[in-house]
């Protein structure tokens, strides 16, 4: 959009002020994916899968103040939670391929994936999307919260949701790891999103375990991402109906 | 001497916007309410007061103040409209509410557009001026900015003192686009240590957020000289007119207070209320230097008062038929 266009949108509002709203919303509907049939052949796809070690000590997880919000402060005490740890394995790290599809094509799918505000804090943290899949963005609190997309390559958004149970769908167009999420309204909600062209990917979870199923056999570099540690990358080579066992190690 | 009261209340409700919205930037908080002008779909004045939570609070309290603000300079400009014999004072009520609309146009269109840092900082550095522009509006309509301050004698001419200060003052606006630059490029702890930079006299690396909170640091410097050399030159020279003495030390008292904040801000990896206290002490070092500079340049005044100057109900009649 232009910026004189921008400038008209602009004024137009300022002309719009609407009266004892706050409880609509409207959804931008998810354009219909285009049919592509799945590359992958059932008979010789393998997998992946594997663990993300933590070596030393992490930070103590801080309690949250969350006194800004008295309905959050309700929901109990809360902590901080950059690093999940569960015997050695840290958990909310969104493992993926980033290279070695070639041009393959995947069908995107039509389930949506479900961010949910729930306790002032969002579910999941960290996931994983594809691009043009649909993404609903739920509020289950009976509070506001704003939902604030930061990406670098895709359509910035900031949306308030003032009542428990709006939905927002939002759809990605492109490609992009990571998309930060924010609430402005609560600065402690942070949340994460792996958006792809393909559905190779996976968050660690209990142990730092993940799993990536129906991989077609090839060489890929496979990266894990923290929010905090940063990334990392390995090289893996996929034979028919193979599936390899990696591991990453992030040092603090 | 009502409509001058009025000016003054005008002006101080404009400092207090300006701390709001240094609160507003200092949480983080301008976009915890997406929508503009209306607040999560309410009208602004309709929001429930329970929904004032997290982030919300500062920034929906912040327009509501600007609403209040944006509403007495409307009143004042009309007040002056009516009640005002000089048309440059007219004007400048004219200039304040198109400053102070544009004000509020450039709050909604950076909340619409996710606070873009040219916007952002337009909105800080308009903000100023609106202040300067209500400021100025209370000096001129002031008992004693009409008698020309002449219970002492005639103001002196002093040319070397009215270059210096309205240099101060121009450096001293500088110096917070500087910093509302800083601020809203993230870039207020890019150099964490004071008074040293990373240890260093000059730091040792640099990266454009550095860079900018350096010479934000330089600014301080370079606007410190100024004062000091303007409040010396007052003190030495013009002891006797406290019309300069008194904005000349209110003016290093307010600088030293500010170098203070600044540095506690740093310290104290910018805690809102300093921050914030230090957007509106700034704000205030600007607003007495200019009354100073103006003060300096009364005489000069009096041309654009032309006749009006020489008579003796000067400022009391209504501005009709005066034009």
């Amino acid at each position: 959009m232009n910026t004189y266009l921008r400038c008209c949108l602009a004024f137009l509002l300022l002309g719009s002020v609407a009266c004892g709203g706050g409880n609509s919303e409207s959804a931008s509907a998810p354009a219909p994916a285009a049919a592509v049939a799945d590359p992958v052949n059932p008979e010789t796809a393998g997998g992946l899968k594997g663990s993300i070690k933590l070596e030393g000590t992490p930070p103590a997880a801080q309690t949250i103040n969350r006194r800004s919000d008295p309905y959050c402060e309700q929901q109990g005490e809360a902590k901080t939670q950059n690093f999940v740890v569960d015997s050695g394995g840290l958990e909310n790290v969104f493992v993926y391929v980033k290279d070695g599809l070639g041009d393959m094509k995947f069908p995107v799918p039509t389930t949506a994936v479900v961010l949910d505000q729930h306790g002032c804090t969002y579910a999941p943290r960290v996931f994983g999307i594809q691009a043009g899949q649909p993404l609903e963005i739920l509020n289950s609190d009976e509070t506001l919260h704003n939902i604030h997309a930061l990406p670098m390559n895709n359509r910035e958004f900031n949306r308030g949701q003032a009542l428990k149970g709006l939905k927002h769908t939002h759809v990605f167009t492109t490609a992009e790891v990571m998309v930060p999420f924010k609430c402005d309204v609560h600065n402690w909600m942070n949340a994460w999103v792996g958006v792809l062209n393909h559905p190779f990917y996976a968050v660690s979870g209990s142990g730092g375990s993940f799993d990536i199923e129906k991989l077609p056999p090839g060489t890929y570099t496979i990266e894990a991402w923290h929010e905090k540690l940063g990334t990392q990358t390995q090289m893996v080579t996929i034979g028919p109906k193979e599936t390899k066992e990696i591991s990453f190690t992030f040092k603090l | 001497m009502r409509l001058h009261l009025y000016a003054v209340l005008v002006a101080l409700s404009t400092a207090v916007l300006i701390f709001a919205g240094g609160l507003v930037t200092s949480t983080g908080s301008g976009l915890s309410v997406p929508d503009w002008p209306t607040t999560y779909g309410w009208f602004m004045f309709t929001f429930p007061l329970e929904n004032m939570v997290g982030g919300i609070r500062f920034e929906h309290t912040h327009r509501l103040i600007a609403s209040t603000v944006g509403f007495l300079i409307v009143v004042l400009a009309v007040w002056l409209r009516l009640a005002e014999p000089r048309r440059w004072v007219r004007r400048l009520g004219y200039v304040a509410l198109g400053a102070v609309i544009t004000q509020g146009i450039l709050g909604g269109i950076t909340v619409l557009w996710f606070l873009p840092d040219p916007i952002s900082i337009a909105h800080a550095s308009l903000a100023q001026l609106v202040f300067c522009l209500t400021i100025a509006i209370a000096l001129t309509t002031s008992a004693g900015w009409k008698r020309g301050y002449s219970a002492r004698g005639p103001m002196p001419d002093d040319r070397i003192l009215q270059q210096i200060a309205s240099a101060t003052t121009v450096l001293v606006y500088l110096q917070i686009l500087v910093g509302a630059t800083m601020r809203h490029t993230d870039a207020g702890l890019a150099i964490p240590d004071f008074p040293w930079a990373f240890g260093h006299l000059v730091p040792p690396t640099w990266d454009p957020k550095i860079a900018i909170h350096f010479a934000h640091r330089v600014g301080a410097l370079i606007v410190t000289l100024f004062t000091l050399a303007t409040t010396f030159h007052v003190f030495y020279h013009h002891r006797s007119r406290p019309e300069l003495w008194r904005p000349s030390a209110l003016l290093l008292t307010l600088l030293t207070l500010q170098i203070t904040l600044g540095a506690l801000t740093v310290l104290s990896q910018k805690h809102y209320i300093i921050n914030s206290l230090h957007v509106v002490t700034g704000a205030s070092v600007l607003a007495t230097s200019l009354v100073l500079t103006l003060r300096t340049r009364r005489r000069s005044f009096d041309k654009l008062d032309g006749s009006q100057a020489q008579d003796p109900a000067y400022g009391m009649r209504p501005a009709r038929g005066h034009a």
